[in-house]
């Protein structure tokens, strides 16, 4: 898909994202609860960075910052040097920064061209006609010309994160926001779902932030892997990837992916037993 | 022999099924005859099935109202047009307010309360003050049927907007779409499962209400067939019209269902 | 509400560059829905004096407060109470008693369900109140015609909703029951009886809203007593005033049986959430 992705990309610039002191605490009924303590971290365009930590840990809380669907309490998030968030302000959500959704959200009532063109046609940069033009010709391109017209209820999960995917680049963003997008699929669509990503974001050089739990998935992919602390959120440790591009699955065998995914499990296993001891205080 | 495959095992239960609904009715039909035919206890003051159906199908109806007479269809047609004036004007007016009470958090604090508390009166509360506020029958009768049928639209409506998924709408914001765009292409369709769940129990209650108020108020219409033919005694016809009522308003609710079915299939998987 | 949280977002960014809201106080709540209910009394007000076309039949809110008052002063009108109550609870006791074991045999039983189901398919579209000439032919009393209507009016509802309860359990459930061995009257009991009880309970509340709308009619059309026959009776008689606190006081009766059925759901059922 990525190859002609690439040939109709508009040059959307770079896609820089500092994340500079961001602080969040949020009201709740056991009184304020701080999601992210202080979050600095500069992502250079084009990198694809992974966020790795134990669940409920800020990482989605982030992510909605950055999107711009929740605001923060201080600190500030910049794209390409204009800020988007900071405290007492929030930009609001856009194309130039689209969210793939821990459990999908294909509109389950257009078929997968209206959704792919949804896009391009809510904004006005392309006609009806266009857009659907665009859609189609994409569809093509990465071999599902033929569930087109298919409502997303009836397609695979795997299918419906492609889509998804595809629905997210025809807007030619500048970064690509991952909730935990393939948390659903069984292994090997997984699998899949990493070399169809790989393929794209090598191609596209798109500025890509992606949470996940698994950190095979996190060193497989990404340039950095940040492991955040848990509750409250904070840049723990930052793992360098130095595989070589272009990635595949395969790689996962090689001693210097097993020796970051040694380095990894260490800090991540601290923070997750920080985390399960605090949840048995808080159950006793 | 053939081996049974799954396919014409779950052929053989369903005719089973069919079988034995089929014994059901027929056994409840017998147990009317027979409680009617045999006079047991005050059985001998109702029609037993087999008159209704030689009255209902004479040429020369005993009592005046058959297959073969214009008042029948007279009464159905009266009927009729008033639940589907109703449902329409419930339909016309419920989905907007629905879906301007889930949508805006401002609108469903100012009217939700009002709602909540002229909601727990029954519709059928509502005849007399809408025979004296309307003086024309016809728009009393059709106030009464929608004044059911607009509640429970506008709360399936406004249910079904408060419960899309949030996802949907940050997808839709994050693609570009402006408020509206998120209104007409996200609100409106993911709410219209819930929409079409109110419009049934709309048509249900439309029946439900519009009987009531032609027995009380009306001049015309199956409701007032029903009662006229109590006064006359004429119990043969009062289960004609019953019949009649169940067939019309099964077939206006499965007309609904239709409806919800085509327009949401997007839905099944 | 979950979709809340997103709009209220979305309105805050949308506004680029002002300051986030504060949290909204509870208070202001209360005094929107305050003044929504105001408002709406204010302007019924204004349109019956200013002759409004169809305002002007009905009496104003202040004349209806003055009817209401009168009433609670006067002993008949707790007689009528009394009346719609007792004729509600009985056909409703009846319709729960006959209809809640009769959905769970269904639900329970296939063959019980295929033989009964087709009967209840071709009865149920006809509206209770169809049955009032029947009814009255057919019953000794009136009162007992009354409280047969009432009945049918519950009895579908709470039949259907048992069954569709007892037939969404999961089979997983029954399996594991069984695979520790347990007797059919146990998973019955332990399994089929507290896995359909929340739908039983949707059907009671249903159920129950639609006694009071088959009361009312029924009282008008054959009673000689009761809420329902009060405001016919006041129609009749040109007491205009007292239709409407007779229709408030049906709302109130509604509202009120709505709530203990809810109540008793919540005893009954200490694992769900209050409905």
């Amino acid at each position: 898909m990525a190859v002609l992705l690439k040939a109709e990309a508009r040059t959307a610039g770079a896609g820089a994202i500092s994340l500079r002191s961001v602080r969040k605490v949020y009201a709740s009924s056991a009184g304020a609860v701080e999601a992210i303590a202080d979050w600095t971290l500069e992502i250079a365009p084009g990198e694809f960075l992974a966020v790795v930590g134990p669940s409920g840990c800020g990482k989605t809380t982030l992510l909605n910052a950055i999107a711009g669907f929740d605001p923060i309490t201080a600190g500030e998030i910049a794209l390409d040097g204009t800020t988007i968030a900071s405290a007492g302000y929030l930009a609001p959500p856009g194309a130039d920064r689209v969210v793939v959704f821990q459990n999908g959200a294909l509109f389950p009532w257009k078929n997968v061209v209206d959704n792919i063109a949804y896009g391009p046609i809510v904004q006005r940069r392309m006609s009806h006609e266009q857009a659907l033009r665009a859609a189609h010709a994409l569809l093509e391109r990465v071999g599902l010309a033929d569930v087109a017209r298919a409502f997303p209820l009836k397609l695979s999960s795997g299918v419906q994160r492609r889509v998804e995917m595809l629905r997210a680049l025809i807007n030619d963003p500048k970064a690509l926001l991952l909730d935990e997008p393939f948390r659903a699929l069984d292994a090997i669509s997984k699998s899949a779902m990493h070399e169809e990503l790989l393929r794209l974001y090598e191609s596209t050089q798109k500025t890509i932030f992606f949470i996940t739990h698994d950190l095979d998935e996190a060193i497989l992919l990404a340039d950095r892997v940040v492991v955040s602390a848990t509750r409250p959120a904070r840049v723990k440790r930052v793992l360098h990837v130095d595989l070589p591009r272009p990635r595949s699955p395969l790689m996962t065998a090689s001693r210097e992916f097993l020796e970051l995914r040694a380095q990894l499990t260490g800090v991540v296993h601290e923070e997750a037993e920080k985390a399960l001891r605090r949840g048995e205080r808080e159950l006793a | 022999m053939a081996e049974p495959d799954s396919h014409s095992l779950r052929r053989r239960l369903r005719s089973s099924q069919v079988l034995l609904g089929a014994a059901g009715a027929l056994a409840f039909v017998a147990a009317w005859y027979l409680l009617v035919r045999f006079e047991v206890w005050r059985f001998a003051k109702l029609p037993d099935p087999l008159s209704v159906v030689r009255e209902w199908t004479a040429r020369r109806p005993q009592y005046g109202v058959s297959l073969y007479t214009a008042a029948y269809y007279q009464d159905i047609w009266t009927s009729t047009v008033r639940v589907f004036c109703a449902f329409a004007l419930a339909t016309l007016l419920g989905v907007p307010t629905g879906i301007a009470l889930g949508w805006s958090r401002s609108v469903r604090e100012f009217l939700f309360p009002l709602l909540e508390l002229i909601r727990p009166i029954p519709p059928l509360a509502w005849v007399p003050l809408a025979v004296l506020m309307l003086a024309n029958q016809e728009a009393a009768m059709i106030f009464l049927t929608w004044i059911a049928a607009f509640f429970a639209t506008v709360l399936n409506t406004m249910l079904g907007v408060t419960s899309i998924d949030p996802a949907y709408v940050r997808a839709a914001y994050c693609l570009g779409s402006r408020p509206q765009d998120v209104l007409r292409h996200v609100v409106v369709p993911a709410a219209l499962p819930y929409v079409f769940t109110g419009l049934q129990i709309a048509m249900g209650v439309a029946w439900f209400s519009l009987v009531a108020g032609e027995m009380i108020a009306g001049q015309a219409g199956l409701g007032y067939m029903i009662l006229s033919a109590y006064m006359d005694l004429q119990t043969t016809t009062i289960v004609i019209g019953m019949v009649t009522l169940g067939l019309v308003g099964f077939l206006s609710s499965a007309l609904v269902r239709w409806l919800g079915e085509r327009l949401t299939a997007w839905q099944f998987s | 509400m979950r979709l809340e949280g997103v709009l209220t977002a979305v309105r805050v960014s949308a506004a680029r560059g002002t300051r986030l809201r504060t949290k909204r106080v509870e208070s202001v709540r209360v005094l929107r829905g305050a003044a929504g209910i105001m408002g709406f009394l204010a302007l019924w007000e204004l349109g019956v004096l200013a002759h409004v076309p169809i305002l002007a039949q009905i009496p104003a809110p202040l004349e209806v407060a003055r009817a209401q008052w009168q009433l609670l002063h006067e002993a008949r009108y707790y007689v009528d109470w009394l009346v719609s109550l007792e004729r509600v609870s009985a056909g409703f006791l009846i319709a729960a008693l006959v209809g809640i074991p009769l959905g769970l045999l269904m639900g329970w039983r296939a063959k019980f369900r295929y033989l009964t189901f087709p009967v209840f398919e071709i009865l149920r579209p006809i509206p209770p109140l169809a049955w009032v000439p029947l009814s009255i032919v057919f019953w000794p009393t009136t009162e007992s015609s009354i409280v047969f209507v009432i009945f049918l009016g519950a009895f579908f509802t709470v039949v259907l909703n048992t069954l569709a309860g007892v037939r969404a359990i999961d089979q997983r459930y029954v399996r594991a029951a069984i695979s520790l061995g347990a007797t059919p009257a146990i998973i019955f009991r332990r399994i089929i009886l507290p896995g359909a009880l929340p739908s039983i309970f949707t059907g009671l509340t249903v159920g129950m809203g639609i006694t009071w709308s088959v009361l009312i009619a029924a009282e008008i059309i054959a009673g000689k007593s009761g809420l329902g026959y009060m405001t016919w009776e006041a129609y009749v008689a040109g007491a205009f005033p007292i239709i409407i606190a007779g229709m408030f006081s049906i709302g109130v009766a509604g509202y009120a049986s709505s709530a203990v059925v809810r109540l008793v759901a919540r005893y009954a059922m200490p694992w769900t959430k209050p409905f």
